[in-house]
């Protein structure tokens, strides 16, 4: 179980967060201008690295907040985290 | 290629079990292959087998990071069915289901295919109306499916319990007679023999760092651990790493790989007749034949290579497993283990050509891929070598997610699968 680094509230159990998927998947500007390729990019594909990973979290059973951290995928180990709308760590 | 029949056996017992043969060779990667197959598991050597046998390209090597059926093939709970919605669906998972019930006999290896029926308990009014869909969909395309009422349930899996007080007591299940599991580990080393015997290089412990493309944008083979590997075509079938993989070729595919938990208990006296799954509580669990529950969790909520998850998802597994098969409660579980499974956002599978030239991907298996993999490996063969798809995974494209033609067994199944 990972030990999550709310940055409003400090470590906390996994199970008080809801997963928010990869971070920085920007919803395009003007939707309508978009390919259905650029739109299928948007929609579906996915980074999904091997190593260090951007990913949102939401304290759901806490302070309801959705947050960013950067992740290590191979150790699960957090590298650094930011309150939402905070520039990037 | 040593056969293996009983005479043989007798004849080797007699000589002292001395006489068995390694079943591959451990051969160094030659410069150049017709096709590479990057991933060892039952999925890409199944590939290799059909391309050398049924298409004639025996020019072939399948190059493995770690030990071939070291990946999801060795740990997944085995389980075989094709009791899914969609008519593509169904074509896909049926066609793997009737090369399963061949399968040792084609191989000539054991791969312990056992029929004993795959059971899927509906806990809640939702699940009774998707299940009787399920049923009755499946019977429109030929494929087994039928409708328990709890009493019938409990008579085919005596060990279940199926009071009304349950947290989420059984309302009904379907059964898939011609459902079952097999050996895991016999489909990886079955296939590996039948294609090493026909000329397959099988090269472990060799990971690929790089796909090199011409300048036409064409495949040209892969860099690996041991150097460059010239290939006509590469054929990607990667599971959990298949985003790394394609990521080197440049691409991006409709993935996230996430940890699925396994555990097996410590061995009993045969106890349990068949396969019982709940999607609604995520409790997936048989008895194989070395006499371990089976026992598969849910995957874990986030991305991850770590090949391990969270014990509070086991644990909820076990919860269900033990309110559902009260004699189980004072089992001892010896192992636990996770896997890396590679997900679409319809949770069905691609089985494709890529934008690449020459580069072909089998991925996005997800939670379920083991029940597929000779039907999986037989239509890829055939995608590889003809450079188009086969009839039955045309639908199984990249492009259904740009074209919005997805095979949403995701909503169909509501759950993992």
């Amino acid at each position: 179980m990972l030990l999550i680094p709310c940055p409003h509230c400090g470590d906390r159990p996994e199970i008080e967060f809801s997963y928010g998927g990869e971070a920085h998947v920007a919803r395009p500007a003007d939707p309508a201008a978009l390919s259905d390729e650029q739109w299928a990019d948007f929609l579906y594909a996915r980074t999904n690295p091997k190593g260090v990973f951007a990913e949102r979290w939401r304290h759901t059973n806490g302070c309801g907040r959705f947050f960013n951290v950067v992740r290590d995928t191979i150790s699960d180990f957090f590298v650094a985290g930011h309150k939402d709308g905070e520039p990037r760590a | 290629m040593q056969r293996f029949s009983a005479l043989a056996l007798l004849r080797n017992a007699i000589g002292g079990h001395e006489a068995w043969r390694p079943q591959w060779r451990t051969p160094e990667p030659r410069e150049e292959y017709d096709v590479v197959i990057v991933g060892a598991g039952g999925h890409g050597l199944g590939t290799a087998y059909y391309l050398a046998k049924e298409h004639g390209i025996r020019n072939v090597a399948v190059i493995e990071r770690g030990w071939l059926g070291g990946g999801n093939t060795g740990r997944n709970t085995t389980i075989i069915r094709s009791n899914y919605l969609f008519d593509e669906s169904a074509a896909l998972y049926n066609h793997a289901l009737t090369m399963w019930e061949g399968l040792s006999r084609e191989l000539n290896y054991n791969v312990m295919f056992s029929p004993r029926g795959v059971m899927m308990l509906a806990h809640t009014v939702h699940d009774i109306q998707v299940f009787k869909r399920h049923v009755h969909a499946n019977r429109a395309n030929g494929v087994d499916n039928e409708w328990l009422s709890p009493e019938q349930a409990k008579q085919f899996c005596p060990p279940l319990n199926i009071s009304p007080d349950l947290r989420y007591p059984v309302l009904g299940a379907a059964l898939q007679r011609r459902g079952g599991t097999a050996r895991h580990d016999a489909v990886a080393w079955g296939y590996a023999r039948a294609a090493d015997a026909l000329g397959v290089d099988i090269v472990q412990n060799c990971p690929v760092t790089g796909i090199r493309r011409a300048a036409n944008g064409a495949v040209e083979g892969v860099e690996t651990g041991r150097g460059f590997i010239r290939a006509k075509k590469v054929a990607v079938v990667a599971a959990g790493h298949t985003s790394v993989v394609m990521a080197m070729a440049g691409l991006r595919l409709p993935l996230e790989s996430f940890p699925l938990q396994a555990l097996v208990s410590e061995p009993v006296k045969p106890a349990f007749p068949c396969v019982v799954m709940s999607n609604t509580v995520h409790a997936y669990i048989s008895q194989s034949d070395k006499g371990e529950l089976v026992i598969g969790a849910g995957t874990d909520a986030y991305i991850s290579y770590s090949q391990r998850g969270g014990l509070h998802i086991a644990q909820h597994t076990l919860d269900a497993i033990c309110e559902l098969f009260p004699m189980f409660r004072r089992m001892r579980m010896l192992r636990n283990w996770g896997g890396i499974v590679d997900t679409t956002p319809d949770r069905s599978p691609i089985i494709a050509k890529t934008p690449v030239p020459g580069l072909y991907v089998n991925c996005g298996w997800g939670t379920g891929g083991f029940k597929a993999t000779p039907g999986s490996a037989h239509v890829f063969a055939h995608t590889v070598a003809r450079d188009e798809p086969h009839r039955i995974n045309a639908p199984f494209s990249i492009e259904r997610f740009r074209d919005g033609v997805m095979i949403d067994e995701a909503a169909a199944a509501a759950v993992a699968h």
